[in-house]
């Protein structure tokens, strides 16, 4: 049904940045209230088979999301996001960062900027997601952590059994 | 066009030598410190310095020091892991969309019924 909205993923590596558009059938509020009201973001965020669970929010500039994602294990993995600044249904900036339950960053993790925009686009919202990593090094250590920490072998996983049901 | 020759001299010639294709072998199952690569050869340090020298400045490895320990890596193993780490994000992006179509289609399909 929605095979013909936009999705491009494009990665800059001298500049270390990440740049996501996606077209959604929706307006604009809709969209917007789907990235910013916990209750929603619970519905979506998380990639399957993970899970989204809200433990704090608050959408402000100074105010954050506290969040974990978890896989069919029960492995949890908490983030929190830092907003920055907000005009509401057009842009929000903030910042991403690795922390535990309680809501502590993790100190030895580089954080990431993210730049989020929302516009119209003929009836429906296109979302472009810019995401910055401060220097090659501070990406290699999300990488390096992002190897250990499993949740992209629980999306390997995902892929394994997918491909086992498509066979039956 | 240069830089791609050049970059393939210093690599020819960072290969050309033993002790350094010892190296790039022994990286090849895996990043190791620099006394770890150091051990097999009767080599005192700062030649065998030398030589982690030539291949950093290659390109064919990268080295980084913490503390007092230094680790060398093979390159083109931290790029193919930055290639995979990449395609990873795209696969969650594209799943994290994927659920958030579906909410607003859901969402939109509540509003019909009333």
């Amino acid at each position: 049904m929605n095979t013909k909205l936009q999705f491009d993923f494009l990665v800059d590596k001298q500049k270390n940045t990440l740049t996501i558009k996606k077209e959604f059938a929706a307006s604009r509020q809709q969209v917007w209230d789907c990235y910013t009201k916990s209750e929603l973001l619970d519905k979506w965020f998380a990639p399957k088979p993970l899970t989204t669970k809200t433990s704090f929010m608050n959408f402000k500039e100074g105010g954050y999301w506290h969040y974990v994602m978890i896989d069919p294990d029960g492995q949890e993995y908490w983030s929190r996001l830092d907003y920055e600044t907000i005009t509401p249904i057009e842009n929000y900036t903030a910042l991403d960062g690795f922390c535990d339950a309680s809501g502590a960053l993790n100190p030895d993790l580089p954080r990431s900027k993210w730049d989020v925009t929302f516009t119209e686009k003929s009836g429906n919202c296109l979302v472009q997601t810019i995401g910055y990593y401060n220097s090659t090094r501070a990406l290699e250590q999300i990488i390096d952590m992002g190897m250990q920490d499993g949740m992209t072998s629980t999306l390997e996983r995902l892929d394994e059994l997918l491909v086992t049901l498509a066979q039956k | 066009m240069d830089n791609n020759c050049n970059t393939l001299d210093s690599a020819f010639h960072a290969l050309a030598d033993p002790t350094r294709r010892a190296v790039i072998q022994q990286l090849g199952k895996g990043s190791a410190t620099v006394s770890e690569l150091a051990a097999p050869f009767d080599m005192a340090l700062p030649s065998f310095m030398k030589h982690i020298g030539v291949l950093e400045s290659s390109g064919l490895i990268e080295s980084r020091k913490i503390g007092r320990v230094r680790t060398c890596e093979i390159k083109a193993k931290r790029l193919a892991d930055v290639e995979k780490w990449f395609d990873e994000q795209r696969k969650i992006w594209e799943r994290r969309y994927e659920n958030l179509d579906s909410l607003l289609n859901e969402l939109n399909g509540d509003k019909n019924e009333y």
